[in-house]
Order: C-alpha cells, then structure tokens, then sequence
C-alpha cells in the first residue's frame, strides 16, 4: 500500500480533509472495507479480487478492525457464511470474481430472497471456458436477475466511493437487498493511481451502525428463516421482491447526494458526459467510459457533438431515465463488454432498447461487444464507433444492430 | 508540464518492472502529480518478459487502455532487444533508457533510434555494487529521473526511501543500498546530459 499519502491543500470544504493516496483498485477497496469495520467477512481468494480479502484479512491479524474473518474452502461457502452471519444480523461484506461469483450463484439468489444487506465486491472478470483471468462483464452479468442491486466503478476512486454508498443502500430500511460493487478486473483492480481516502471517522459516522429489525439471534423473538414456501407463498414472496428493488433508486440517489456532502463527489444513477447537446451518444459500464471521455474530447474539438453516458446503476435498471436521455439522439451507439448469446448482442444493448420501446422519437442504435477476457480497447477503438454513428447518423440507417468490436474474424 | 507522458518499463520477471512503476507513481504523487501505475499481466514467470507503464500527467488521468505510444521506454534488461519490440509506438521525440554496459553509438544501432534520445547505464553493476545483486530497476528508477527530470530528484528519493523502510523494515543494508544505486545511477545520466 503507498506511503504517499499527502493531504489535499488546494481542497475547501468537505474535501479538505481527505487524504490523496497512490492506491489499486484492490487496495481501495480493502480501506473502504477496513473504514466501514463490518462484523463478518467470509471469503475465498480469487484472481484479480484476491488482494482485497488478503489485506482485509492483514486489517483483521493486525487489530485494525474488530471482524470475524472467516476463511472458508470456496465461494459457495463464502456466501453461505455470509448469509448465515446476516442474517443472525451481523453487518457482512465479501469479494469475489467470475468463477468465484458464479458458483456463488444460487447462494445469491437466497441472499436477496431473504433480504440480507450483505455487501460484494465483484471484480470484473471473464467466464471460462476458454480460462482467462483478464477483464469482462460475464460474471456479474449472469448474477444481473439474481435480485442484487448492482454498481459499476469506473476506477478505482469509485470502487472506494461504491463500496462504502453499498453499505449504505443495501440496509436502508426501504431496500434491504444485497448489493455488488463492480470494478474492471486487472484494469482497475491492479492499477495503481489517485485515489481520495475520507477520514475513518467520517466512514464510520456515515455508514453507522447495522440494527435491522429482524434477525436471527433474537431469542425474544424466535423467527424461522428460509422456511418452505410452495404454491401457496412463494409467488407472494418473490413478488414481494419488486418493492424494494423499485424503491433502491430513490434511495441509492438520496445516498448518492449525501455522500457527496462528506467527500464531495455526488453520485446519481448515471455519470453524463458532455451528454446534453450530444448529438452522437455513447453509452457505456465500466473503466473504458474513462477512456471514452478522452475519444469525446477529442471530437468536439474537432466539432463533432460526441457525448458519453456512463451507466453506474445497473440494477436497478434507470430505464425511464436512459429513454429521457437518449430519445431524440442522432445516433446512440452501446458498449456490452459481454455478450448475451441470446442472438442480439449484449445485456445494455437489450435494456437501452426496452427502456426506448415507448418513446416516440427513438435513435438509431447499435451495440458494439467488446473487450471480452481483457481485449484492450483503446481510444481509437472507440473513435472506430463514433465514426460508424456519424455514418448512422447521416443515413439514418443501422445496417447491422450489433457486431463486435476489435476481433479478428 | 501540462501534457499527459507515458512510460513503458520492459523487464523480465524478477527484476523488479512493476516495482519501479509503482515507486515512480508514488513519487509523482508525492510531488502533487496526477499519475497511473500497472503492470501488463500475463504469463508471469521468473525471466519471462514482463512490462509495467505509468501515466503521469498535472490533469487527472481517465484514460484506461493500454499504453500504445508511451514517451518513455526504460529497458532493465538488454537481452529483451530483439525479441521484444522495445520501441514499439515511440515517436521520434523520445527517450530510451537502456540498462547496458555497451556503448551508446552501437546501442543506438541495435535499437534502430531515429532522433530519440538515448541514455545507457550500467544499472546492473550498480545494483551488484551497491545492493550486491542484479536488481536493476531502483537504478533505472534514478536513471529516468535524471533523463526527464519529471520530478525532483529530492523528492523521489525521500519517497522511495519511505516505501523501502515499509518493505524493508529488518534489512536497513537493502535500503541504504538501494538508495546508493539510485543515486549514481542518477548522476551517470546527468553527466550524459551534459
């Protein structure tokens, strides 16, 4: 972990007090985990996401925090730990990353059916087969229906910034869900940069304590979790998803707008980028809007009306608001850094085009799948697709709705 | 410097390419620059050819794709030349280090430089010197900063000194070393400078 850490003399108000530090994606995370201090962490090691647990578990060896680590034979005992101390209710965090989530997988599913706040952070990485270690949206892709909200980083200062807003969001009385932080494996998780570190105090009057109203270790009240459900409840229940899922977007915005109060930095359900004359829109999850703001720089120097909308929240999904900012675009070219293999390129692809069904001035769209198991996308990849919307956008025409993007074929 | 530069370090694995990008970073950082520091991942074995880069820049960094035309190349082992494009993207404004102990005009021919500047060193024997072994990267780390002077000199080894210490906490010897290596390595480049 860097040494430099130097305090912000330039900074007013709530930022004055933050300290700048030279950390990884990783190594950020694991400071917000050690600033929050949860009660239980049970995780198993896995590339790119192992740091975060190894120098959490260092916090734990060190005294620096006051959770019970439990170290556990693999992810589906990680979850299962997890759900087991939430729901005692203990405040609960985690990590993992693709092959890790995915076996997580039906653990995940009762962790949101049982409305426990646990809180994972979920480096990107490829599914196999083939095995690959390097950066792509698969994993939380396949977890996206499994009821957990999730948020996308874009770096590493939003992988700390996301983590600690989770804690936050999951257990709001409104919500209580669980949720994952996402951030670009390798790319984010490894690289070292900027990062604003809030004081640990602040962290810890922010997220509070964890009291819910009901748990398991609660002698006075003696209550059956996970019981059976047959024809009788279970559609009740599930049902009963819907709510608070509907309700995480007001509170993830109220969150977001209180956190920028201590630190500085507001968040909201999406990040526009020069987006409101954009003429030619790129939206986009992840590190690579990073890179696209640069490509949009470029081109409105150039005068070209480029844009970019960066999709923080993507469950729940802001349908409403992506049809209010994309609908009357000349060309709106989408980003999947995953591939559906549903026979209509990627996930966001699928979601922008629900979310524009009703709109009566809809734009022409074409989803690009890139960046599968780590492939680099660079800018002039990315001006490749703004070079194809302004084509679009000139024709009106989309000759093919989606296609992939700096693969040899 | 108001310009993002970007620096490619080439090495193999072991010889410390990662760990002079990150205390480079961290130096950056230190004298208030906005700064990237990442290693390329990939078949990670002792020897095999490894790179590491950083973005240094006085405006925040949000680019995150790879680094294609990097101002910068520091080379910690000669042997890679030839069978690694180690000049790969650098446009004919740039700067070349080279750890070697052959002379500048052939290491000049063997890289193909056109105009770029070109600083070689023998870091490996100031890293045997100095630390007693061939771990030419806090060498390379002085060189660099004696050919760009990207940030002060002062500053980079109080900061390196700092990390060392954490790293180092039962081997004070590996830290004076280091620091030692750094320096002279420093001063050949300066003296090359001219």
């Amino acid at each position: 972990m860097s040494e430099a850490k130097v305090k912000d003399k330039a900074a007013k108000g709530p930022e004055a007090a933050q300290e700048i530090a030279a950390l990884t994606g990783n190594e950020a995370v694991a400071m917000a985990m050690k600033q929050i201090n949860p009660d239980v962490v049970a995780a198993y090691p896995i590339t790119p996401a192992t740091e975060i647990v190894q120098i959490f578990s260092n916090y734990v060896a060190d005294g620096l925090v006051d959770t019970e680590y439990v170290a556990v034979e693999s992810e589906h005992s990680a979850m299962s730990a997890c759900i087991g101390a939430s729901a005692a209710g203990a405040r609960v965090m985690t990590g993992t990353s693709a092959q890790g989530l995915a076996l997580m997988w039906e653990m995940l599913y009762i962790a949101a059916g049982l409305r426990l706040p646990i809180v994972l952070a979920d480096v990107n990485r490829a599914l196999s087969a083939p095995i690959n270690i390097h950066c792509d949206h698969s994993d939380t892709m396949g977890a996206r229906d499994s009821g957990w909200i999730q948020i996308f980083s874009e770096d590493a200062q939003e992988a700390y910034d996301n983590t600690i807003q989770a804690i936050r969001i999951a257990e709001h009385p409104d919500v209580l869900l669980p949720a994952m932080v996402t951030m670009d494996g390798f790319i984010i998780s490894h690289g070292m940069e900027v990062v604003k570190v809030l004081p640990d105090d602040t962290i810890r009057e922010f997220v509070g304590t964890y009291n819910p109203k009901v748990k398991l270790l609660d002698v006075d009240t003696p209550r059956t979790f996970g019981p059976l459900d047959f024809t009788d409840f279970y559609f009740e229940h599930r049902r009963q998803l819907a709510e608070p899922i509907a309700k995480a977007k007001e509170v993830i915005l109220e969150i977001g707008k209180e956190y920028g109060k201590i630190s500085g930095r507001s968040y909201g359900l999406y990040e526009g980028y020069k987006l409101d004359d954009a003429e030619y829109v790129l939206v986009l999850l992840g590190s690579t809007a990073g890179t696209a703001k640069t490509v949009v720089d470029d081109l409105r120097e150039a005068g070209v009306k480029a844009g970019l909308l960066k999709i923080r929240v993507f469950r729940p999904f802001p349908y409403d608001e992506m049809a209010a900012l994309l609908e009357g675009r000349k060309a709106v070219g989408v980003m999947d850094r995953s591939d559906g293999l549903a026979g209509l390129g990627g996930p966001l692809f699928g979601e922008l085009r629900s979310a524009l069904y009703e709109s009566k001035n809809r734009p022409p769209m074409k989803d690009y799948v890139y960046g599968l198991g780590g492939r680099d996308c660079g800018p002039a990849l990315i001006r490749q697709v703004f070079d194809e919307l302004l084509e679009i956008g000139k024709t009106g025409q989309v000759k093919e709705r989606f296609t992939y993007l700096g693969v040899r074929e | 410097m108001g310009r993002l530069i970007e620096i490619r370090w080439h090495g193999r694995g072991g010889q410390g390419a990662k760990t002079a990008a990150l205390l480079f970073g961290d130096a950056c950082l230190g004298a208030g620059m906005y700064m990237q520091a990442f290693p390329e991942y990939g078949p990670e074995r002792m020897g095999a050819p490894v790179a590491s880069y950083n973005r240094i820049s006085d405006e925040p960094i949000t680019i995150h794709s790879a680094v294609e035309k990097p101002n910068v190349v520091v080379i910690l082992d000669p042997t890679l030349i030839g069978s690694v494009d180690v000049t790969k993207g650098l446009d004919d404004d740039g700067v070349v280090l080279v750890n070697t102990g052959e002379p500048a005009e052939k290491m000049r021919e063997k890289l193909k430089l056109n105009g770029q500047k070109l600083y070689v060193l023998d870091a490996s024997a100031i890293a045997m010197e100095t630390i007693g072994r061939n771990i030419p990267n806090t060498p390379m780390l002085g060189a660099l900063v004696g050919a760009t002077e990207i940030v002060d000199f002062n500053h980079m080894i109080e900061d390196t000194e700092k990390k060392l210490q954490k790293k180092f906490r039962n081997k004070p010897e590996v830290i004076q070393g280091n620091l030692e290596a750094i320096r002279k390595a420093y001063e050949v480049v300066k003296a090359q400078k001219g």
